[in-house]
């Protein structure tokens, strides 16, 4: 037989059984659905030569709520109790664009004060889902300490926002064409007193100053750490017209190097009359991405202090019909969260409850760059990236 | 070697104290040191720690976690090596305790004076690698596999700068028993970390966390990527087992980095027959703490940056250091 064999074709045959004598099988390994460092219940398919990611595969869904089709049989104010539910690290953030979306169909001017209270408390989520970052992603490389520091000074975020809306997570605290009155009574304006809990700037200016000086805090303590920057530095760089393809948005987009903000698009919100920077990272690496992040939490800071200076009188709401009932049309309205873009896409039948209702949420793109962007890196890469990319699993699967 | 009394004891019962006394203190150092853990890592992350157990400051916390433990079922995974998974606690514990026979708590109070006694410290602390990489690969779990392979990864790069540095001292004191190079310090007046060998003391430092698997090297129980690592089948008293080691470990190593470094049991102006063991002791909490504080400060490094600093800085030091030693102890 070997001598029918050219001698090319025989050492074909003798390099394969060397080979295959040789072979070292990859390592297909489940990250998640439990898993320490992802975020709730995302699993990860990935398959492993020696440390190194070959490939992988997200798998999502066991978050599943329903929420779009749960919104098709409630009434419009009842929606902004699921809605709060899905991005839960930054509640009230994600009822803003729903209200908005509403009042634009209902075309109802919302009250200066209640802009502004709006704007105030979405920017204080922010600031709590960033502190949520800062915390966990030194946990998720390793160092445990940032955790208690930045979860500390979150707590005191919370307190603010618990004194205004009664909750921490879950506030509920947005009507259509404005926010809650004060308790027993309507859109009075002898309310009013009530409407913001007594000290409350002046709390929430002792507050900044204490964000301002944890984001110091964390510099010294995690930013410039060799070995932090070792992990990140370089890590998954995401370039910016790949981070545009694949719709990622919010502090990622920014930390690829586009100044994509829509504070600054869009007027859901009074941006307009505050100063902020828009941050934007180089490299669209890790670290990148953390510093982004971090900058962000001094930039809203900023936002809050000059918002407080001037908090304009009036009433909390406007005038709405008892029965809100939503006219016939469509409309998306979309916002700037602490993780990204999310939209609402509203269709009206003209009833009192929504005939389609489609959530676009920042995880989900965010979460679809995944595959090609671990590609290539090593286990402790795949934690770095995933970490940095802040996501929660119930804005991924709403 | 003990003369405890003046009498002649029978071979086995002096074999029998000498056992309970390494087990005594293997166990009154390493609780101490994780309660120690408990408590200043609450303090450095705005916690109050243990509280309750025990009445003032919760100091029975670290008993009562032990005791926790023994009460949990010891679970074997279906698809373990059963045999090789039990073994694997016990023979990391052996290779730890081995280590606490030549350490001298003052000129006579050490179980055995070696004259290859650091030799043989670094001979049998290396078997601890064997129990991790057993563990790892006994206990039918990718996680545990990845995280035994990188322990022995690991622990094999970070043997050599260990060694290395260890070198530097031996040639300054001249001899490889540890009573004798304490006496050698105590002759010079200063301990090695001042006369002579603070580069080596840095890097035996470091190796040690990595020999240790503590932060910034713990790799292979990584919490983040591989839940546990080696341990993550491990329950009960096995577990225990390994955690015990992990701070048996701690105090062995701060003991002999003490002892090689640091002066071991003496002190200036310290009787070192009579205040030896708690000068030691003492140096070995400073040791404890500086691993407790980076362990609470730090991030975790990752496998190609841990190898590089080993392969590419701290072996080239501490060769460097050895011929420098070496130079200064024939010039001078």
């Amino acid at each position: 037989m070997s001598q029918t064999l050219d001698p090319r074709a025989a050492a074909h045959v003798s390099e394969v059984a060397v080979s295959v004598e040789l072979q070292t099988p990859g390592m297909t390994i489940n990250l998640g659905p439990q898993h320490p460092s992802t975020h709730g219940v995302l699993r990860l398919v990935a398959e492993l030569d020696g440390e190194r990611v070959v490939n992988v595969e997200p798998v999502i869904g066991y978050m599943h709520r329903g929420y779009e089709k749960l919104s098709e049989v409630r009434t419009y104010p009842q929606i902004t109790a699921l809605v709060n539910r899905i991005d839960w690290v930054s509640g009230f953030a994600n009822e803003i664009p729903l209200m908005v979306a509403v009042e634009r169909l209902m075309e109802i001017e919302v009250p200066a004060r209640a802009q502004a209270i709006r704007l105030i408390l979405t920017e204080l989520a922010r600031i709590s889902n960033h502190l949520v970052f800062l915390s966990s992603y030194p946990l998720e490389l390793g160092a445990s300490t940032p955790l208690m520091h930045a979860l500390r000074e979150r707590e005191h975020v919370l307190e603010l926002i618990e004194g205004v809306t009664g909750g921490r997570f879950h506030p509920n605290f947005n009507r259509i064409g404005g926010v809650k009155p004060a308790a027993g009574g309507g859109s009075t304006q002898k309310k009013l007193a009530q409407d913001l809990p007594q000290g409350f700037l002046s709390e929430t200016a002792a507050a900044m100053d204490r964000m301002l000086a944890i984001c110091d805090d964390m510099d010294t303590l995690v930013t410039g750490n060799e070995i932090f920057q070792a992990r990140t530095k370089g890590v998954a760089v995401v370039p910016p017209d790949l981070a545009l393809a694949y719709g990622v948005s919010g502090p990622n987009l920014r930390a690829s190097g586009v100044a994509f903000d829509l504070r600054e698009h869009e007027d859901y919100l009074p941006y307009d009359k505050y100063e902020f920077d828009v941050v934007t990272g180089e490299n669209g690496d890790c670290f990148d991405r953390y510093q982004v992040r971090l900058e962000e939490v001094r930039q809203a800071a900023r936002i809050v202090s000059q918002a407080i200076a001037d908090v304009p009188s009036g009433p909390l709401q406007a005038k709405v019909p008892r029965v809100i009932k939503v006219p016939k049309g469509e409309t998306y309205v979309r916002a700037e969260n602490p993780k990204g873009e999310m939209g609402y896409y509203i269709v009206s039948d003209g009833g009192r409850i929504p005939y389609r209702l489609k959530i676009r949420s920042a995880s989900f793109s965010n979460l679809s760059i995944l595959p090609w962007a671990l590609k290539g890196l090593l286990v402790p890469d795949i934690i770095a990236l995933l970490g940095s990319l802040d996501f929660v699993l119930g804005d991924v699967d709403r | 070697m003990i003369p405890l009394v003046a009498v002649e004891i029978n071979f086995y019962l002096l074999l029998v104290l000498k056992i309970l006394a390494i087990t005594g203190v293997m166990l009154g150092g390493s609780l101490p040191i994780i309660f120690g853990e408990l408590k200043i890592s609450a303090h450095m992350q705005s916690r109050v720690g243990p509280y309750y157990a025990g009445g003032r400051w919760g100091w029975a916390q670290p008993m009562a976690d032990g005791l926790k433990f023994f009460q949990k079922e010891d679970l074997v995974p279906a698809a373990a090596d059963r045999q090789v998974y039990k073994l694997a606690p016990y023979l990391l514990m052996v290779s730890t305790l081995a280590v606490f026979v030549i350490i001298p708590f003052s000129p006579d109070l050490i179980a055995a004076d070696l004259d290859l006694g650091i030799f043989f410290a670094l001979a049998i602390s290396s078997l601890s690698t064997l129990g991790v990489l057993m563990a790892g690969w006994s206990s039918g779990n990718k996680y545990s596999l990845i995280g035994g392979l990188r322990a022995a990864a690991q622990i094999i790069a970070y043997e050599l700068p260990l060694v290395l540095a260890v070198i530097g001292v031996v040639i300054q004191a001249g001899t490889l028993s540890m009573v004798g190079i304490v006496e050698a310090q105590i002759d010079m007046g200063v301990p090695f970390l001042i006369g002579g060998q603070a580069v080596a003391f840095v890097i035996f430092f470091i190796a040690s966390l990595a020999e240790l698997n503590r932060t910034p090297f713990d790799l292979p129980i990584a919490e983040s990527e591989l839940v546990m690592g080696y341990l993550t089948e491990y329950s009960g008293f096995r577990f225990t087992t390994f955690f015990l080691a992990e701070y048996a470990g701690v105090v062995a190593i701060s003991a002999i980095a003490s002892t090689l470094f640091l002066g071991g049991y003496g002190f200036w102006g310290l009787d070192s027959a009579l205040f030896g063991p708690f000068v030691l002791a003492a140096k070995v909490g400073i040791l404890a703490f500086l691993m407790i504080w980076i362990r609470w400060t730090w991030p975790r490094m990752r496998e190609d940056q841990l190898q590089t600093l080993a392969w590419k800085w701290l072996i080239p030091i501490s060769l460097a250091n050895i011929m420098v030693t070496a130079i200064f102890k024939v010039v001078f």
